[in-house]
């Protein structure tokens, strides 16, 4: 019973909280952003356009946190806008650490 | 005697084609699954799918001038040929690594391709895809068109330089023009061939270009609009294939900004500017009509707007679907095809009631081609 509420509290009261977790809906969601607008500028297989390739090759060694930086504040005088207005840091983390593992799972 | 051998030659010859007149198809690129569904504008139906054109993120093409093959030019490098009656490719060639669009020579001989990697432009023999001439840049080559003459015109990316190719000799003759300004991101030619416009990204402006006195200094003009306000962050490059000229006007995407900018292409004086509901990305005139239509980028793209060009009011707004990529009309402008991505549908409706009308599916449909295409200048 304890147990119950316990999972009960976690279901409710995670996903309101700051530092949530990203969930199964968002992770959707946000590799179809990757693909689709991230891709309007690095191409939809990422292997670059007007804006550089983000293959998991062409980011080996990057840092995910530089990464994160760089998506929620851009990159000025590039075409690379700040993206912080759509996205929180929590879901620009999630981008940045599957940019440069997706290619290995 | 005679009639024997006459009758002997007929059966020799091949069959004549399933008939199939092409002036009312069209083309839509499905960008994730490398795949075109070839359309019938009349019947409002999908006819068949073609496939194996590989990464067709950004995929534009241009039409053969009988209407019958594509040029499809893929973000990977890929051209390929379609045969519109055959339903197939019929011609690929990987010609470069990364590409971003390609025109027609205006006698259509010759098929030129805008690369980004390596930075160039690639020209082709239309019939056989067989490499014609081969000009490097020092970056990314954006906004190529075709001018009359066998002649493209583009620009660079990272120089802003802008640049004339003749190609009706025995070898090539590239001329620069000079530097537009900072990251030119797309250019258009107006249809008359007479001007040709180049937006700027890395600052404020687009620079003009008068083609039918290449002696006239180039013109910059719209260099301080929305200086009053901070501009937004641009989260997908608005697109100047299909700009509009309306009413002795030129509408143009305000970059960063949720306004159409109206401009006298004459004088370029600046019209005024109409608040819309995002950041513009195709801005496309409604044939034989005052009205201009509007898409926008992400994260507001689900809306189509209507302006009428002579007092610049907004006077529809519609929500043809989720992910609004592209607007194509019929030539003359009864109906218009709308692709909605992220709901798998192309939506047409009818421009005088603006009603839907239909919907085909689709997967994840960007841009939509219609053979008229082929008979249109800087197309």
């Amino acid at each position: 019973m304890p147990r119950l509420v316990l999972l009960l509290l976690v279901l409710l009261v995670l996903p309101g909280m700051a530092m949530a977790e990203i969930t199964p809906e968002q992770t959707l969601w946000l590799e179809h952003m990757v693909t689709q607008d991230c891709g309007s500028c690095h191409g939809l297989t990422l292997k670059g356009g007007l804006g550089r390739p983000l293959t998991t090759e062409a980011l080996a060694g990057a840092d995910p946190a530089t990464l994160t930086a760089i998506i929620l504040d851009g990159v000025p005088g590039t075409a690379m806008p700040p993206w912080r207005p759509l996205l929180t840091e929590e879901e620009a983390r999630w981008i940045a650490d599957y940019l440069t593992t997706k290619d290995q799972r | 005697m005679k009639r024997a051998l006459a009758l002997a030659l007929l059966t020799l010859l091949p069959l004549p084609a399933l008939a199939q007149a092409t002036g009312d198809l069209g083309l839509v690129v499905e960008r994730a699954s490398g795949s075109l569904l070839l359309v019938d504008r009349s019947d409002r139906a999908a006819l068949t799918r073609i496939e194996g054109l590989g990464d067709l993120s950004h995929a534009s093409l241009t039409y053969s001038p009988d209407e019958r093959f594509a040029y499809v030019f893929g973000r990977d490098g890929g051209l390929s040929k379609v045969d519109l009656i055959d339903r197939k490719v019929v011609a690929r060639t990987m010609q470069a690594g990364n590409s971003i669009g390609g025109a027609i020579s205006d006698d259509g001989r010759l098929v030129a391709v805008s690369n980004y990697e390596p930075g160039g432009v690639k020209v082709f023999d239309a019939e056989t895809l067989a490499p014609v001439a081969d000009i490097p840049s020092a970056g990314k080559t954006i906004g190529l068109v075709d001018l009359p003459g066998r002649r493209f015109a583009w620009a660079v990316w990272d120089t802003g330089e802008v640049f004339m190719g003749d190609f009706s000799g025995a070898a090539p003759v590239v001329t620069s023009l000079g530097i537009a300004g900072v990251n030119p991101f797309d250019a258009v030619l107006t249809a008359d061939a007479h001007t040709y416009l180049v937006g700027l990204f890395g600052e404020k402006g687009v620079m003009s270009y008068d083609l039918w006195s290449p002696e006239t200094p180039p013109q910059k003009f719209l260099t301080d609009y929305g200086k009053t306000g901070a501009d937004m962050p641009v989260y997908k490059m608005p697109h100047l294939q299909g700009w509009a000229f309306t009413e002795g006007q030129f509408a143009l995407p305000a970059v960063g900004r949720h306004e159409v900018l109206w401009v006298d292409s004459e004088t370029h004086a600046d019209r005024g500017a109409t608040p819309v509901h995002g950041q513009p990305v195709f801005i496309i005139a409604q044939p034989a009509s005052p009205y201009v239509w509007v898409n926008f980028a992400t994260p507001l793209n689900d809306t189509v707007q209507v302006i009428d060009s002579r007092d610049h009011k907004v006077v529809a707004t519609l929500t043809p679907g989720k992910a609004v990529l592209h607007m194509e009309f019929a030539p003359r402008g009864a109906e218009v095809w709308i692709s909605a991505r992220d709901d798998d549908k192309v939506r047409i409706y009818d421009t005088h009631t603006r009603e839907k009308l239909a919907e085909i599916a689709a997967k994840a449909p960007s841009g939509i081609f219609f053979t008229a295409r082929a008979h249109r200048p800087g197309l």
